[in-house]
């Protein structure tokens, strides 16, 4: 199946996902990020945040969980673009309510024919349904092998 | 922790090359890590044998594992004063355990919104010299009054 147009609005179900401690510390652990911002608490209240928050890129450790109701094959998917945008600090502890929606669909014309690209923002409420963030992931669909369904 | 980039916001200017983070070098052990961490558990990141199956020399990292690295250099960079609202990577070159790679940055803008003074920063990942694993770009809020 071919992406188009009609597919930009489609999004999942809402589904929470929890700032785990241990899920934190396990993440900054695996990038090498030592940063006290995510774990000094005496720290992270002198600083610009005003408490302990996660690391930039912790959000996609909560994307796993998006059951996505298109039905793409996943051999022509290649993660191309990533984005984060910060409506306020994520924190240790938030109950986020995650909804993923088809933002965009296009086409661009490269090296090995037309590439299409399809966006998707997951958007994270906190529990008093306020935005704190989007992760918006840009996919570059390639195109079907010749003879292949 | 290593403060590399102690610098205060107010010192930030236009075009101003900022000083880079140097990673140690990508292990295959931290692939297995960061697939836990993240939830990213394609075998790509994590099994030689699979990846080989696929036509692959061996396994890669995560693009978002590197974008993790940039993740560190913009949080390091935003200090006490300021807080990073906006951070974007576009994946490049594939990185292979062994490689270690060195985050750089360039200041693009300073501006002020809504009466808060803003960076803009340019990002740069790269496994040696002129190979870049990605690009990216980073919105810095800074949360002190300039006075």
């Amino acid at each position: 199946m071919d992406l188009d147009k009609s597919m930009i609005g489609i999004a999942s179900k809402p589904y929470i996902a929890e700032v785990d401690r241990e899920r934190v510390t396990r993440f900054a652990q695996a990038v090498g990020d030592e940063n006290p911002l995510y774990f000094d608490e005496t720290y992270a209240a002198d600083t610009a945040y005003e408490g302990m928050t996660v690391p930039p890129t912790f959000l996609v450790a909560l994307g796993s969980n998006a059951k996505f109701p298109l039905k793409l094959d996943f051999k022509r998917m290649l993660h191309g673009e990533q984005e984060f945008i910060y409506h306020k600090p994520v924190r240790i502890g938030d109950r986020l309510e995650c909804t993923m929606t088809v933002t965009d669909v296009y086409d661009r014309v490269g090296k090995s024919g037309t590439m299409q690209f399809l966006v998707l923002d997951t958007e994270m409420k906190t529990e008093d349904g306020v935005l704190a963030a989007v992760s918006r992931n840009t996919i570059i669909y390639r195109p079907a092998k010749k003879g292949a369904n | 922790m290593k403060a590399i980039t102690k610098i205060p916001f107010s010192e930030l200017h236009k075009e101003m090359q900022l000083p880079s983070l140097a990673k140690p070098p990508v292990t295959h052990e931290q692939l297995v890590q960061y697939a836990q961490a993240s939830g990213d558990l394609n075998l790509l990141h994590t099994d030689d044998a699979f990846a080989k199956s696929i036509g692959m020399d061996g396994v890669i990292a995560h693009g978002m594992l590197i974008m993790g690295f940039l993740g560190q250099y913009v949080q390091e960079l935003a200090g006490t004063e300021a807080i990073v609202s906006k951070f974007n990577m576009r994946f490049g070159a594939m990185t292979k355990p062994g490689d270690a790679i060195t985050c750089s940055g360039v200041v693009k803008q300073l501006i002020e919104i809504d009466g808060k003074r803003v960076a803009e920063l340019e990002l740069n990942a790269e496994k040696a010299p002129g190979e870049r694993v990605g690009t990216g770009s980073a919105t810095l809020t800074c949360k002190i009054e300039n006075d």
